[in-house]
This record gives C-alpha cells, structure tokens and sequence, in this order.
C-alpha cells in the first residue's frame, strides 16, 4: 500500500513540484499518474522511493513513512520496488544478464537460482535470446523491456514506471502496457506514470492526473 | 553464512574484473607500492645479513689480556684464578706463547714473516668473554685485569662491535622512518587509484544504490581492489628484494671468500615476510577505506 497525505515538494529554488498531494493505492492495485511534462509525475515517483524526500506531509509504503527512514533502512525499502526508470539506466559495460543479475546479486541471491530467475525475467520481456548481448546492441523498445526485466526479476510487491513507453513507438507502448497489466493480475501493485493519454484509452485503470503539482483527478 | 560469502567472493570476483580492466595502470600502480616497500624492506635485509656477518667475526663481548715476555708458569697460573672467581667474567681461555705461533703460521701472508723471526716474539694470552656488552661493565672488568701483575696489556675487542651496534641501531632507526613515510605514500597511492575508479564508476553506484544495494555492498569491491593492489605490491617488494640478492650474491661470495669466511646472504624470514605481505595489504585496504568513505557516500541518486 501507498499512501500520500498532504504532501508538499519544494525546491530550494523555490519551486513547488507538489502541492498538497494526497492519496492512497491499495496493495494489488494498478494505478495511472498522469500529467503534462512537468507537472511532477517523476517527483511523485521518486518520493516513494525515497530518492527524494517530501518538504511536508508523509509518504508511507507497506506501513514505513518513508521520509523517517534512515540511511541504512533506504536499501531495504527499495527492494520492495521494481523500478522502471524513464532514462532506464542500463550499464552499458555489462551484458544484458548480468543487468538483470544485478537486483539478485545486491539482495545476496545463490547463483544458480539467481540465473533461472534471470532467464525466466528476460523469457517475460521476450530478450531470452539476447542475453549475452551488449544493452548498447539493442534497439530502444528493447532496452526498455530490458529494463523491466530488471525491475521484475526479485519479484517485487511494487512496480514502479516512470514514462516507460515514452520515445516508443505505439506498437511497442501497448506490449509494454501488456506487460504491466499482466504482472497486476498476478496481485503486484502497479504504478505508471505517463504523460500519453492515447494509452489511457484501453485501459480502464484508475488514473490520478497531475496539474502543475495538484492532484486534480 | 552462504550470502555472506557469496557477497564476499562476487566483490573479490569483481575487484579482480576491475583490476584487468585497467592493466597499465594496475602494473604501474602495483610497481609504486612496490618500490616503496622494497625500500624499507631491503635496508632490513640488508642490516640483518650485516648483523648475522659481524656475529660472524666476533663472538660476543671479549677481551685479549697479553701477558709480559718474561711471565712464568705460576704467575700465569694466579691469573687463571683470579678470572675463575671474577663474577663478571663468563669464560676464559688461555692461549700460551707456542700455539699463538702454531696460529701464526697457518694464517696465509704470515707464515713467511714468522720464519724470519728468531724465538717467538709472542706472549702468553689469555681470551676472556665478559658475561654482559654493557660498556659498564667491560670497563670495570678491562681496568681490574689491567691492574694484575704481569699484564702487559688489555685490549677489548668489542669495542668495534658496539660501535658497529649502534650503527646498526641507527640504521634500525632510519628504515622504520622510512617505513612510515612510506606507508603513508602507499595508502596516498590506493586513495588516489580508487577516487577515480569511483569516478568512472559513478553510474553504476548510482543504479545499485537505486535498486537496494547497501553500501557496504558497493563499498565491498572497492575494499578488495585497495587490498589486493596491496598485497601484489607487497610480493612485488618482495621480488625486488630477491632480484637483489641474486644480483649481489656472487660479488658478496666472493667477497667473503677473501676474508675466508663462508657468509650467504639471505633474505627475509617466513615469519617477517608474512608480515610483510599483511602490513602491505593491511595498508591498501586502508587507503581504499578512507578512499570509499569519502568519495563513495557522496554519490546519491538523482
């Protein structure tokens, strides 16, 4: 569960990138955040998993208030999360294994399990055959696969999508979606943050939209 | 147990990676530290092996008492019990005039200028060990047998030992300041080698701190890489040490070989070069610490 309480984000420019959010997604929920550019999707994203934290108000997840944790619980509550990132952040000195390795390595997972489960991510997102591959090699639908392969493969309760069919092409967008939609009905509570409202249109989740910081819907 | 060595062995795996990553600068880094461990490293050999060939030379603290041409049996014999019943005297031997010129002639160069002589020009000599090196007491026990009739002349053979001691002490001295200047030098080296790998590596720090890596398991292959640079550099003055003697060795063979004495020289001990090895990785892994602490937490995701 997250839940949002009269949050605010300012920015030592002065900048407010959210004012007075609030609100509440139920474990195994699939949620849409929706907004224009700038209107602090990615901010909202980012407190939850406290890479930033609120100026005011609390963000709780699974009962934590994240903006109370403490350095050394942070590593611990991101790895509820499955982080889909909207500039991906692949590492592009490694293969595309050993970037879908690397959750499971961090959480200190056995080898050999670890490589099945690897397979078994890369399988979902369709990349099995390219797992030696270089990220670089690959074509942008592709890396962004990749890295939901990465987000998926330690089984979180949350996933988290910051723009992730945005520089895509319709066709890729909706298997994306696709993707997301299935990881929902197996009881992963979605969060998807977009700002292409074609998407929306089959998709009959709930939608939170975002205006210049103020949740509006 | 099983996740912390398998945390344990990925890092090492990875430090090793990162390490054959960067070759040229590995073997530099890796020649730095070893030239400033040879450095202090070599001067204790080398004062060691002096030691070891000074106690070749002369045993311990000892004095020649000559005895005057004309000394009879007796007057000698009241000698050898005063020096039993000295308590600072350990042992003692006697030397009459007959053997000191059998030793004569055996030495090479000598014989000849003996057989020119007529009669033996030599004394009777007593060899006395004192039971201490301290000057003290040397002094003492040299001025009480200088006092006994018949004694021509006391001479204490130590005398350059000492010198040669606190010589050697000095030399002690000067490595172990050699050793700290140096240690700071090879922790200054592995701060610096691993700032930058942090630098490089600046992504990949930030995406596993996003996704719920600990720091002490970004820090982990850091740590490692500083260790292991240490370690190798600690066996490469090592090997620096043994390329030396194996150079030297002949010329110092042969050297000893005019003095007539079988002298090797030998390297450090099992014992101190372990320690040594621990001490240079010790050290590495401490620049890398500091290194790590204060580069590493700087780096947040954005």
């Amino acid at each position: 569960m997250i839940s949002f309480s009269e949050v605010f984000k300012r920015y030592p420019n002065g900048f407010e990138a959210l004012r007075n959010v609030s609100f509440t997604v139920e474990t195994g929920e699939m949620a849409l955040i929706n907004g224009h550019s700038g209107a602090g999707k990615t901010t909202l994203l980012r407190l939850i998993a406290a890479i930033e934290r609120s100026t005011t108000g609390s963000v709780i997840v699974n009962g934590q208030d994240v903006g109370r944790l403490n350095g050394a619980a942070i590593p611990f509550l991101r790895r509820n999360f499955g982080l889909v990132f909207q500039d991906q952040k692949l590492l592009f000195d490694r293969s595309v294994f050993e970037n879908v390795l690397l959750p499971l390595q961090i959480s200190g997972f056995e080898s050999k399990a670890a490589a099945r489960r690897v397979r078994a991510a890369l399988d979902k997102v369709g990349l099995l055959s390219k797992e030696k591959a270089r990220p670089i090699t690959l074509s942008g639908g592709e890396q962004q696969r990749l890295c939901i392969a990465r987000a998926i493969v330690s089984r979180p309760s949350i996933l988290i999508a910051d723009e992730p069919t945005s520089n895509l092409d319709m066709e890729y967008a909706r298997d994306i979606m696709a993707i997301f939609k299935s990881f929902h009905q197996v009881g992963v509570t979605v969060l998807i943050s977009t700002h292409d409202v074609e998407l929306l249109g089959d998709l009959p989740q709930r939608i939170l939209t975002l205006s210049h910081g103020e949740l509006t819907g | 147990m099983n996740t912390w060595f398998s945390y344990h062995w990925q890092a090492m795996v990875l430090a090793f990676k990162r390490l054959a990553l960067i070759p040229f600068s590995t073997l530099l880094t890796l020649g730095v530290i070893g030239i400033a461990f040879s450095l202090p490293a070599g001067i204790y050999v080398f004062l060691e092996n002096v030691e070891t060939l000074s106690g070749q030379f002369s045993s311990g603290p000892q004095l020649s008492l000559f005895l005057k041409l004309n000394t009879t049996q007796s007057e000698a014999g009241k000698i050898e019990s005063f020096l039993k019943e000295n308590p600072h005297v350990a042992s003692f031997r006697f030397i009459p005039k007959a053997s000191a010129l059998e030793q004569f002639k055996e030495s090479p160069g000598l014989a000849g200028v003996m057989d020119g002589l007529e009669g033996n020009p030599l004394p009777d000599a007593f060899v006395v060990t004192a039971r201490d090196v301290s000057a003290e007491t040397l002094k003492t026990l040299s001025r009480a047998l200088a006092e006994l009739h018949q004694v021509e002349h006391v001479q204490l053979d130590s005398a350059w030992m000492q010198r040669l001691a606190a010589l050697l002490k000095l030399g002690r001295l000067a490595a172990w300041m050699l050793s700290v200047l140096l240690s700071l030098l090879v922790i200054a080296v592995v701060f610096n080698t691993i700032r930058l790998q942090i630098l490089t590596m600046r992504d990949e720090i930030e995406v596993a701190k996003l996704i719920g890596a600990t720091n002490g398991f970004i820090r982990r292959p850091f740590l490692y890489f500083g260790t292991i640079q240490g370690l190798v550099g600690g066996i490469v003055a090592w090997l620096i040490i043994s390329l030396g003697i194996h150079l030297t060795g002949e010329p110092v063979k042969h050297l000893m070989q005019l003095y007539e004495t079988d002298f090797r020289l030998y390297h450090l001990s099992m014992g101190d070069s372990l320690i040594m090895f621990l001490f240079s990785a010790g050290l590495g892994w401490l620049g890398a610490w500091l290194s790590v602490v204060s580069h590493l937490m700087k780096i947040e995701p954005r």
